[in-house]
This record gives C-alpha cells, sequence and structure tokens, in this order.
C-alpha cells in the first residue's frame, strides 16, 4: 500500500493527498483541485512555483530559470516536481500570485 | 511558382533538462530518428520524411528553452544576399563555417529584437535515412510512434514583435498570412510564411525577450492526430490542450509537453497560401476562436506558459 502524505496550501487552506512518489501538482490534478496554477507540469515553465514551508520532499529537476540552486535550498519549488517524504505544507509563490499580493 | 530565398524551417536547438528523458519523447513518443550525438553531448534528430540530416538538436542545459531556430534557403548565392541584406538594415551578422562532422554547410546568424537567435544556411549533409528518391516507397521502415513527418514551425514569444516581423518581411521575403489585432491596432499575434504553408514561424508579443512557445511536427491526417492523442494518455505525458483546430491556420492539432516543459504541437492540415491571398484578421474579442476554434476560448496556458 502506497503511502499517502496530506498536502496543505497555506493561502487558501486546500489540502489534498499526493502518493509518495507522485508529484505533487499531479496528484492535486488527479483529485480534481486547482489551488496551485498548472503549467507544463515538467519543471520547464514556473507556473507552479511554491514555497515548501514544513515537510520533507525530493526535488526532480527544475528549469534553473525558475529555481536557482540556493532558492532550492531555501525550499522554493516547483510543484510538479517534488515527491512528499512527509506531510507538507507550502505556499505559492508563482510570479502572478506574487503581482496579485503587490497589488 | 518558385519558391526562392528562404525555403523552410531547418532546425531547431533546444534546451533539455534531462537528456535520456528527453530521448524517450522525441524519439520514442513523437518517432524522430536520432542521427548522432556529437563530442559535447549534443543529439541530432530528424523526422522520417526529411531529405536533411537533422531538424531537431536537443542540448542538456540546467535552464529549458530554445538556443536558435535555422532556415535552409535556396543557395550560397541567396545566403551571401540575406547576409548583405541585413548588414546594411544594420543587424549585426555573424559567420560560422561549414561543419563536415555536424553534416552542415556554412552559416550565418543574428540576434532578432525580440530576443531569439535565428540562422541561415543552404546546405547540409543528407543521411541513408532520408526519404527514397527511386521508385520511391512511402518509407524505408513503417513509421514509429506519433509518426511526425517533418518539423514544420515554431510559435515564439518576444516584446519587439514588430522588430523580428520587420526583419523576416522586409529582409528575408516572409509574407504576413494572417494576425491577431488589439482595438488600438497593436499586433498581438503574427504568422508568418516563406513559401505556401499558412506558417513558417508565428510570433506573439509577451513581455520577456526569447521565449519558446512551441515547437511544431507535421502528422499526415485528423487520425494520426487522434493516435498521437492515445500514445499521450498511454504513456501519461503533459497534455497542454486538443485534440482541437485553430482557426488560424485551420490546424487540427494538440499542444503538449516535453519531459522539460517545452511545449511541443502536432499537427495536420492548415491551408495553402499563395503570396497574392490577402492577410486574415482576428480581432481580440474573437481571439478563443482564432486560437482554439472548437472551445471558443484561450486556456490560461496559452498566453503564459513558455520556456
Amino acid at each position: 500500500m502506497t503511502v499517502r502524505h496530506t498536502i496543505r496550501v497555506e493561502n487558501c487552506g486546500d489540502h489534498f493527498t499526493c502518493p509518495e512518489g507522485e508529484g505533487v501538482l499531479q496528484a492535486m490534478e488527479k483529485q480534481g483541485r486547482s489551488s496551485i496554477p498548472v503549467g507544463c507540469r515538467s519543471g520547464g515553465c514556473g507556473r507552479c512555483r511554491v514555497e515548501v514551508t514544513d515537510g520533507a520532499f525530493k526535488a526532480g529537476p527544475m528549469s534553473r530559470r525558475h529555481v536557482s540552486e540556493a532558492e532550492g535550498g531555501q525550499a522554493l519549488v516547483l510543484a510538479c516536481r517534488i515527491y512528499p517524504r512527509s506531510d507538507l505544507t507550502i505556499r505559492l509563490a508563482t510570479p502572478a500570485f506574487r503581482t496579485a499580493v503587490e497589488k | 511558382m518558385a519558391i526562392q530565398g528562404v525555403l523552410r524551417p531547418g532546425y531547431v536547438q533546444l534546451r533539455v533538462l534531462d537528456m535520456e528523458a528527453a530521448l524517450v519523447h522525441y524519439r520514442d513518443r513523437i518517432g524522430l530518428d536520432v542521427m548522432m550525438t556529437d563530442d559535447d553531448g549534443l543529439v541530432y534528430l530528424k523526422a522520417y520524411d526529411e531529405f536533411d540530416h537533422h531538424s531537431i538538436i536537443l542540448r542538456e542545459a540546467p535552464e529549458t528553452g530554445m538556443d536558435f531556430m535555422g532556415f535552409k534557403v535556396a543557395s550560397e548565392e541567396a545566403l551571401d544576399a540575406f547576409a548583405r541584406s541585413l548588414r546594411a538594415a544594420g543587424v549585426p551578422v555573424d559567420e560560422i563555417p561549414a561543419d563536415e562532422g555536424r553534416y552542415l554547410g556554412r552559416r550565418i546568424g543574428f540576434l532578432a529584437p525580440t530576443g531569439h537567435r535565428f540562422e541561415l544556411f543552404a546546405s547540409m549533409g543528407r543521411s541513408n535515412a532520408c526519404p527514397m528518391i527511386d521508385n520511391p516507397e512511402l518509407w524505408h521502415a513503417e513509421p514509429r510512434a506519433m509518426r511526425a513527418q517533418r518539423f514544420d514551425h515554431c510559435l515564439l514569444y518576444g516584446d519587439d514583435i514588430d522588430g523580428t516581423m520587420d526583419i523576416f518581411c522586409r529582409l528575408l521575403g516572409f509574407v504576413l498570412t494572417e494576425q491577431v489585432v488589439a482595438p488600438d491596432g497593436t499586433v498581438i499575434a503574427a504568422f508568418l510564411s516563406c513559401g505556401m504553408k499558412a506558417h513558417d514561424i508565428a510570433l506573439v508579443r509577451h513581455e520577456e525577450k526569447g521565449k519558446l512557445h512551441h515547437v511544431s511536427f507535421l502528422l499526415e491526417n485528423w487520425n494520426d492526430v487522434g493516435h498521437a492523442a492515445d500514445i499521450m494518455s498511454r504513456y501519461n505525458m503533459s497534455v497542454d490542450i486538443g485534440p482541437t483546430r485553430h482557426g488560424i491556420t485551420r490546424g487540427q492539432t494538440i499542444y503538449f509537453f516535453d519531459p522539460s516543459g517545452n511545449r511541443n504541437e502536432v499537427f495536420a492540415g492548415g491551408y495553402t497560401f499563395y503570396p497574392d491571398h490577402p492577410v486574415r484578421t482576428w480581432s481580440t474579442d474573437e481571439v478563443g476562436k482564432a486560437i482554439f476554434y472548437y472551445e471558443r476560448a484561450l486556456n490560461d496556458r496559452f498566453m503564459t506558459v513558455v520556456t
């Protein structure tokens, strides 16, 4: 039986589960949720950028344009390329979201 | 009509995050053939119905997107003439000598006002895998996977599309076939042809320079578009939208993403363009139909997701 972790999105209070080894964004989409913006789902476009504020995860390849190596260390990542190892709490960090907040 | 000057898109070089994953995608899903890997690790591929040695070049890099796009021109003389007219118009042009190891003749290159690098070349070697010419069978072996026939065009996003359009139309002989125009007269999207296709390159106005929206591959017909959709579901590939149709160009299409997030398109159809045809214009209030004819609305990824 695959372990499922709970993903909490701080901004909107949404939460959903994600099987260990599956991408957070992919798990969200499968459950019909939409709290994180969906782009290429492949680590390239940066649309699903989030900050992980709590929890452990494994990361796959992500374009350096959207996640610098330093930022990766600070847990700024793309939701399509993180695979939870525990429950996660995340905060949206997409360019679109930042613009909305600044307004 | 004889096509002179620029003949067609020849190649595009893409940056991918993971070469192994990229090869599964371009070779085993889209159905391109790997022609060679060079000493720098770049991988050269082509579609089964292309004569020239390669059309897609993959480079593993930490950032995704497009390095450059190359167009084939009719002759070495045409290449020299383009270098002269670009320079006369104040566009800096660099020259790259022929490279037999990579099957390439000499090239000229320039940076367009949208931040994209373009190259022109007149000759490229052929390979044993090129289509037959004597009593030509349809193919050497039946096409694999999505059965892509050729690399067809790119849609690129950048800020100064007026400047890039000016170079393509005034200096390189392209013709504007179709456009999306805002109420204030600003061209938001432009589709340019160098031959008889509805487009060989398309440009969309966007705040950042040098972005790639998609690299497109031609399929034989609508049935093959359906077959491609079957493959995308079978292998859980990341689909953007489709199968659907574009109002612009009338192509029947699927947008999807490679494993690094670069958008691809497979499409069939599209109208034949003759140089005496008028420009077809869409207004922004009908842009949904212009881009996705069946949905009649843009998805939010169309304007925002680029690499």
